[in-house]
């Protein structure tokens, strides 16, 4: 016993103080890759490399039009590598949860030269990514919400229905000391009756689509789902095909999307909080109505 | 070019066996392939596995119809203390679409042959329990992994029960069905438990639910995207899959990766062991509830993983690997920060070990838990940390050296009790070896190059490729094709083995003793089901 104390006292706190305080994370994290429209003079190279189509391109005579999804961006930092004018960059942003999905496209179109390279920039639509709150007061909203309104808790239910187990990992990590989400009141619970917020990982297998159907009608209104990671929010790499339904949306409505490949752990923190607030708004609309 | 064992090998196989093999092709030194003229390979694993000791490592199928005019099904074979892979292929007629069956005298080989059924249309004759395995019962008769079956298909919404368990009878029988949705944040898959009373009569499962069209989907990416799809074959096993496979094409197309190369990726493989196998003795410890040595040890896990990403970028050694070698070299800075937190944690891990010997209570729990017996462990075939907490003596790092670890001794735990506390004590081990490997692999290949160009990968090249993944052998196959791409990718991850240890062990068990038990496996359902 004596020893279980004097580690525990040696260790001393380490849980960090994320969102109140910004996460500090290697400089070498590749988060969003950032693109300058105005200086991209090509995006073939990173189109053609991008694994899981995240950059994608379509040609019109003498136009074209570039799509890039942050929804099915594995956060590889190819495109970076590929495109030599410097104007696709590898940024550490990972904050990128979204209630609307629309959010994580932007869409640009070029007049092209005649070797098929970028003449001008036509048009830009840049939604931009996270532009719905300030993060360092999320984790107070979220906590005065979960402490008023859900009365001191909020419970999570979690299901795979289908990934890797890459968005297990870190989802397991945010209950380690560090991350500790339950500072916020957070659980994770096994039963959907008693959850208020239901958070999938994975493509959709055709094998888990009714096992995630029937967990989602155990929860009791109001509910809120955050699709986790590109495999959630898009199918990622595995995309759709004969045994794989592909986003969570096809099955569920989606409240929040988090990219990642996996998020890390602030970032699934960042995305929860944001999905505290939908819940918030669901309750004081039921309580108006 | 062969070992004296295998040429002994070779050659008794020949005169014995005349008529049937058809020829014999070393494609590589330690890769041999025999050819047979008829799907019947009974009299010759019988004979390999009587004389010569040989293990049967995986079996898988390919569709040759539209090149060759038949299936084949691949039989990977080793022999204890030969390098050397041998892979017997027998050809399966296209209008017979029969092989006859291994499981009956070598059960390691059921799910397997089972697969082949269900993704080729093919049929294990005298197989003991033909049954779907990788598409549950409700799905139509389709064959996903034949050339003539597009992955785009859209199956019509599923009829019909999933899966029917075989009844429990008896006086105070009692059938429990758990899943596929668990209490705890785990990956799915169906528990069906016959009790009577407290202990566990048997367990029957249920897999692949998350079966996503994997290994069709490597038929379809270009080489270099499909890097990515490896690396998603089981999470938690990123860089050693993404390994394998790049392994794979680099023997396919003799591309020779340099020293510096094989020297980083033999380090991210032993950093990926020792994140798994410090979490899964917490995790094996928080059920027994000894929760502060699991607080203990995720926090120490999550440094290590801190580290990954000051290493790779990615807290799962993501977007590292690449064909040719690494895709990044380390700067001072790096190489620093790796030897900072190597020793730190070499050190808190003793203090972590120590705090769980201390513990009486967990020991008594974990002790005579679960036990898979050595006769059973080798009769199923298990394989990695399950088998060698149960007298089966195998690592590929060691049997089939591979990226460094030719340059580094190191040790391999192998205990004969096979329950829950010896299969962490294996873990607690193989963690203080890869401490030894990082010393060692820190101090070695200092040089600058650490990737080569990779030429146009030629079509048609076949290439076996082995990896001891922290939880065991992990094998992928490939055929290469035309524009960059594969014709066949056989993916075999060492939980595709080891479901019937666990089945084993269970049995006479209590239920609540079910999660520690499955905990100190620990298998994936996505490496099972891909
Ligand atoms: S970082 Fe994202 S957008 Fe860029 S190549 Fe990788 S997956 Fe594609």
């Amino acid at each position: 016993m004596f020893k279980i104390l004097q580690k525990t006292v040696s260790t001393g706190i380490v849980t960090v103080n994320y969102p109140a305080e910004p996460a500090k994370i290697s400089e070498r994290f590749r988060g969003r890759p950032s693109f300058d429209f105005d200086k991209w003079k090509d995006a073939r190279p990173a189109a053609e490399v991008c694994p899981t189509g995240a950059i994608s391109l379509s040609d019109t005579g003498d136009s074209r039009k570039v799509i890039v999804d942050y929804g099915l961006c594995v956060f590889c930092g190819l495109c970076a590598e590929a495109s030599s004018d410097q104007a696709v960059r590898i940024t550490q942003e990972f904050e990128l949860a979204t209630s609307d999905r629309r959010n994580l496209v932007l869409t640009a179109e070029y007049t092209l030269n005649a070797d098929h390279t970028h003449g001008g920039l036509r048009r830009v639509d840049r939604q931009l990514v996270n532009a719905e709150t300030d993060v360092e007061s999320l984790g107070q909203k979220a906590r005065e919400t979960i402490q008023k309104i859900l009365g001191r808790s909020l419970a999570i239910r979690e299901v795979d229905a289908g990934s890797c187990n890459g968005c297990e990992l870190e989802i397991v990590a945010l209950n380690n000391p560090v991350h500790d989400i339950e500072r916020f009141g957070i659980q994770f619970v096994a039963s959907p009756r008693h959850a208020d917020m239901l958070l999938v990982t994975g493509p959709v297998t055709r094998n888990m689509e009714l096992a995630l159907l029937k967990t989602y009608r155990a929860m009791a209104e109001p509910k809120v789902v955050v699709a986790v990671g590109a495999c959630g929010i898009s199918g990622g790499i595995f995309g759709e095909n004969y045994a794989s339904l592909g986003s969570v949306d096809k099955v569920l409505p989606v409240d929040v999307y988090i990219p990642g490949c996996p998020p890390r752990p602030q970032a699934l923190l960042h995305g929860i909080l944001l999905a505290v607030g939908r819940l918030a708004e669901r309750l004081h609309n039921d309580r108006a109505g | 070019m062969m070992t004296q064992a295998m040429s002994a090998m070779f050659e008794a196989l020949r005169q014995k066996f005349d008529q049937k093999v058809q020829s014999v092709r070393a494609d590589r030194e330690d890769e041999i392939y025999l050819l047979l003229g008829d799907p019947d390979i009974r009299p010759i694993t019988e004979y390999l596995r009587g004389e010569f000791g040989a293990r049967l490592v995986t079996v898988f199928a390919e569709d040759r119809r539209a090149t060759e005019g038949v299936f084949f099904n691949y039989y990977v074979l080793e022999q204890k203390g030969s390098a050397q892979y041998l892979i017997v292929r027998a050809p399966v007629r296209a209008d017979s679409l029969e092989f006859p069956s291994l499981s009956a005298e070598l059960p390691s080989v059921n799910w397997q042959e089972r697969e082949i059924q269900d993704w080729f249309g093919l049929k294990a004759v005298g197989h003991p329990n033909p049954r779907r395995v990788a598409l549950h019962d409700n799905w139509p008769d389709v064959y996903p992994l034949r050339k003539d079956f597009p992955i785009e298909t859209v199956l019509p919404p599923f009829k019909g029960e999933r899966h029917i368990y075989r009844p429990a009878f008896g006086e105070g029988v009692l059938q429990v069905p758990v899943g596929p949705v668990h209490a705890g944040i785990i990956e799915p898959g169906h528990f069906n438990f016959a009790v009577a009373g407290e202990p566990i009569l048997y367990l029957q499962l249920r897999m692949f639910y998350t079966h996503k069209g994997t290994e069709k989907l490597f038929e379809k990416l270009p080489i270099h995207k499909a890097v990515f799809l490896a690396e998603s074959i089981s999470g938690d096993s990123s860089f050693s899959h993404g390994t394998a496979f790049c392994q794979a094409i680099e023997r396919a197309a003799s591309i020779e990766v340099p020293l510096r190369g094989l020297v980083v990726r033999t380090i991210l493989l032993e950093l990926e062991r020792i994140c798994n196998h410090v979490a899964d003795i917490g995790a094996i410890a928080t059920d027994v509830g000894f929760v502060i040595a699991n607080a203990h040890a995720s926090r120490l896990k999550e440094t290590m993983v801190t580290l990954n990403e000051q290493l790779t970028g990615s807290r799962l050694l993501r977007g590292m690997v690449c064909v040719g070698g690494v895709r990044r070299g380390w700067d001072a800075a790096q190489l620093d920060a790796l030897r900072t937190a190597v020793e730190s944690f070499a050190r808190e891990f003793q203090d972590l070990i120590s705090l769980i010997d201390r513990s009486e209570s967990t020991r008594d729990r974990l002790e005579q838990t679960g036990v898979l017996r050595p006769d059973k462990a080798r009769d199923l075939g298990i394989v990695g940390v399950g088998g060698r907490a149960s007298g089966v003596d195998l690592d590929v790092r060691r049997d089939h050296p591979y990226a460094a670890y030719s340059r580094y001794s190191f040790r391999v735990p192998v205990y004969q009790a096979g329950d829950v506390w010896h299969r962490m004590q294996v873990r607690v081990d193989e963690v203080n070896e890869s401490i030894g490997i990082l010393r060692k692999a820190m101090a070695d290949g200092l040089q600058r190059e650490f990737r080569v160009p990779v030429p146009a990968i030629p079509s048609d090249r076949c290439a076996l490729s082995a990896v001891e993944g922290w939880r065991g052998e992990i094998i992928h196959w490939i055929r290469t094709g035309p524009d960059n791409r594969l014709q066949r990718c056989k993916i075999k991850d060492p939980s595709l083995n080891n479901w019937p240890a666990v089945v084993e062990a269970v049995q006479g068990n209590i239920i609540a003793d079910f999660p520690v038990i499955n905990k100190s496996f620990n298998l994936s359902y996505s490496g099972t089901d891909r």
